[in-house]
């Protein structure tokens, strides 16, 4: 499992692995935003909250259909359903990996695009907060996504249009952690249901994953 | 160890290909399937290795007694060939490489990554994951696609090995590996005959 994980760590920090697409986009996003809407600081510090989830909820998207996709292609994906690893563990480290390599950057960068979007300096805490416990269901739930549609060519608009839906959740309860932390009002409901979505991908979703890939692999 | 494959049935997007397959391989004997293209080879070692379930019939094995190498190697560009089967040797639980490696002819290409090896060159790694897998019993899907003539006696020789050592061998090949006393299966004869319309289950068209 830990060979699984390092393999797919070093496959996306070698060229071409894909490692910083999303993190270049989420950088794009927030730079591009200010010289669209206009530099005034309060329009800006209002829509922060609200740009900053959704550029990390795309930059997540990008990156998903990788995830089985290179896999499948390659044959390497048969050959792991044959292998002594539970398929449910396989997809969980996979998901991990996707987060280590997509969410935790963003997580890690946020607070200096938020430094761009003049958000208010109470909620950067909650920023990185929001980010750190609502990042992994992206990936899990996008995870869940990519084993849906592995196997069809030009998968990512499909992928894109099953996933955005279930990533709704997340990027509402997100977004209102971030601007309840911005006013300075207290954050404990929004951020219980983003934690409460995260576990339940987390416990749910691996599993639901690797039934639909065992049908996939048919 | 035996592998018994008893009646057995199956599919290939969702149209019956074989039926009636019965076979039985003990430790040390190797299996050829035989047969013109399209016959159902490839889903009948997919079976096997569990990929797909069967229509009807059994399948005795350990279901963890099996490797697979199916016609697409597996094999990640951007790693080198000793980091590609060492992956494989870890996910197996087993961590020697280095014999694989020698058998298989790779040594001086143990750094080389992936996307630089011929198509042979890659075939060639491709198999010598089947030696880290420590398993007993190889599912082999054309395993000597692209492989010269001596690649191919070197990889006679590895089955030869395994089976010496007790192991086992089912294999859809076309060509000659120089294996005399293995046994022939021609699946010509286990041709499906056409399903009668409208039986299938309705749910059966969303699996």
């Amino acid at each position: 499992m830990t060979a699984l994980l390092m393999r797919d760590l070093r496959l996306a920090f070698r060229a071409g692995g894909g490692f910083g697409l999303g993190l270049a986009f989420f950088l794009i996003l927030a730079v591009l935003v200010p010289l669209g809407v206009g530099p005034e600081p309060q329009t800006l510090a209002v829509i922060a909250p609200g740009i900053l989830w959704v550029g990390a909820l795309l930059a997540c998207l990008l990156s998903l259909d990788r995830i089985f996709a290179l896999d499948f292609e390659d044959g390497s994906l048969d050959l792991l359903a044959t292998a002594p690893v539970p398929l449910e563990a396989a997809v969980s480290i996979k998901a991990l990996a996707h987060w280590l390599t997509t969410g935790l950057p963003l997580v890690l960068i946020s607070p200096v695009l938020g430094l761009l979007l003049f958000l208010p300096a109470e909620a950067y805490v909650w920023l990185i907060v929001s980010l750190g416990v609502g990042t992994p269901a992206l990936s899990v739930i996008g995870t869940f996504g990519a084993a849906l549609t592995v196997g069809l060519k030009r998968g990512g608009l499909l992928l894109s249009l099953l996933v955005l839906p279930l990533y709704i959740p997340t990027l509402v309860f997100g977004a209102e952690v971030v601007s309840r932390g911005a006013m300075g009002l207290a954050v404990n409901t929004p951020l219980a249901l983003l934690a409460g979505i995260t576990a339940g991908a987390v416990a749910i979703l691996p599993f639901a994953s690797a039934h639909v890939l065992r049908i996939n692999l048919r | 160890m035996v592998l018994n494959v008893r009646d057995l049935a199956c599919a290939r997007g969702g149209l019956p290909l074989l039926e009636g397959v019965s076979f039985s391989v003990t430790s040390g004997a190797a299996l050829v399937l035989r047969g013109p293209n399209g016959c159902g080879k490839t889903t009948l070692l997919r079976t096997i290795a569990g990929l797909q379930p069967a229509l009807s019939g059994e399948i005795d094995c350990p279901p963890d007694a099996i490797a697979y190498a199916a016609h697409a190697d597996g094999i990640k560009a951007t790693l080198t060939v000793a980091e590609n089967l060492r992956f494989w040797a870890a996910i197996y639980g087993t961590c020697e490489t280095s014999t694989a490696l020698e058998r298989m002819n790779l040594c001086a290409l143990a750094e080389r990554a992936a996307q630089n090896l011929s198509a042979g060159q890659k075939r060639r790694l491709g198999l010598a994951r089947l030696m880290v897998t420590g398993r007993p019993v190889w599912v082999l899907d054309e395993p000597t696609v692209s492989l010269d003539v001596a690649s191919v006696a070197l990889f006679g020789d590895v089955v030869r090995a395994h089976l010496a050592g007790g192991g086992m061998a089912v294999m859809a090949t076309h060509i000659d590996l120089g294996l005399p006393e293995a046994e022939i299966l021609d699946l010509t004869p286990f041709k499906a005959r056409l399903p009668e319309t409208g039986s299938g289950d309705f749910d059966e068209a969303f699996l």
